[in-house]
């Protein structure tokens, strides 16, 4: 009788055996969830932009600033490092250490080359005199085409982190969930360029 | 009864790890073929945009037109063979947050483009009102 008191017990505050979940199994629906979080950020700079983006105050608009080749050119290394890091994930599935660490650096320097070209964008066009103080709508572009650029930093320095690990610890599922994690952030950022470039500069040079 | 929680704990447990096994193994990744098949339509979908806005060969509103559908038709697609996004991914979570995550943004985006647009239409200097609509 006191011997299944006890079992009793245990099983009211704490089961013999919890609900058990894998470790990290929760990880990757998480992480989407924050994705979506950001997705709103990205919506709240586009509405701005669409409500400012037309008010120059009396300074240069899309057609004196924008170089469609250049925006074209940054648009081409974010699609191609989108593709290589596909294939880091590949190569990760197959378990090939060296090949998804050669496709990560190499995902990183299309990404490093992407945000080259953003800097460039930008000293050129503070050194012409279209700062973000200028009007509203140098303004409201600045900070959303700044934020999309902080965000692929961040994912670089991420990647950079994941390969550290990688070369470390080899490829073990949590370094395999991280690279997970990071797949769907850079591919994200992909679709946020999509509707930056549509959006801001292809729109921007038919007004 | 501490029986058949124990059996059903135990369960629930079993079910859940198949279901992370089966999705880390199945749907995540993809392969070169969906990467590439991804890759070929985003780089027409990005090309076509870029070269209507540059040679102006169309009217500025069939460009524009034109150049929004190619960007949502290009989300989709890297939606779907860079995100792996499906209606099963998780359980179907993903999608349900995809989806609440698009109507919120559908309302913000409108919301904030059609008030703002019309308090900058009626809040105007009131000189000219004959070009107020």
């Amino acid at each position: 009788m006191s011997a299944s008191t006890s079992d009793y017990d245990i099983d009211t505050f704490h089961l013999a055996e919890e609900p058990h979940h894998a470790e990290g199994s929760s990880t990757m629906l998480g992480f989407w969830l924050y994705l979506m979080s950001d997705c709103l950020i990205f919506a709240m700079l586009f509405a701005t932009y669409g409500v400012l983006g037309t008010s120059y105050a009396g300074g240069p608009g899309p057609k004196q600033l924008f170089e469609l080749p250049l925006v074209a050119v940054n648009t081409a290394m974010l699609l191609f490092s989108s593709i290589t890091y596909g294939f880091a994930m590949l190569a990760m599935t197959n378990g090939k250490v060296r090949q998804t660490q050669l496709w990560l650096f190499v995902t990183a320097l299309f990404g490093m080359a992407f945000i080259s070209i953003e800097l460039y964008e930008f000293a050129n066009l503070i050194h012409e005199g279209a700062t973000p103080q200028k009007s509203a709508f140098l303004s409201s572009f600045f900070t959303l085409v700044a934020t999309h650029g902080l965000h692929v930093t961040f994912g670089l320095i991420w990647l950079f982190t994941l390969m550290v690990q990688i070369q470390v610890k080899g490829l073990i599922p949590a370094n395999q969930r991280r690279l997970m994690c990071l797949s769907l952030f850079w591919h994200f950022l992909d679709v946020i360029w999509i509707g930056v470039f549509t959006f801001v500069y292809l729109l921007g040079m038919l007004r | 009864m501490s029986a058949d929680l124990h059996h059903a704990a135990h369960d629930h447990a079993g079910h859940g790890h198949d279901d992370h096994d089966a999705h880390l193994h199945e749907e995540s990744h993809g392969s070169y073929k969906s990467y590439a098949i991804g890759f070929g339509l985003s780089v027409i979908l990005t090309a076509i945009p870029f070269w209507l806005v540059m040679t102006r060969t169309l009217t500025n509103q069939a460009t524009a037109l034109i150049i929004m559908a190619f960007a949502a038709v290009q989300m989709v697609v890297h939606m779907i063979f860079f995100l792996h996004m499906n209606r099963r991914a998780e359980g179907g979570w993903s999608m349900m947050a995809l989806i609440f995550t698009i109507v919120i943004v559908g309302i913000a985006l409108s919301g904030s483009l059609w008030v703002m647009y019309h308090m900058n239409a009626n809040m105007m200097p009131t000189q000219d009102m004959s070009q107020m609509g």
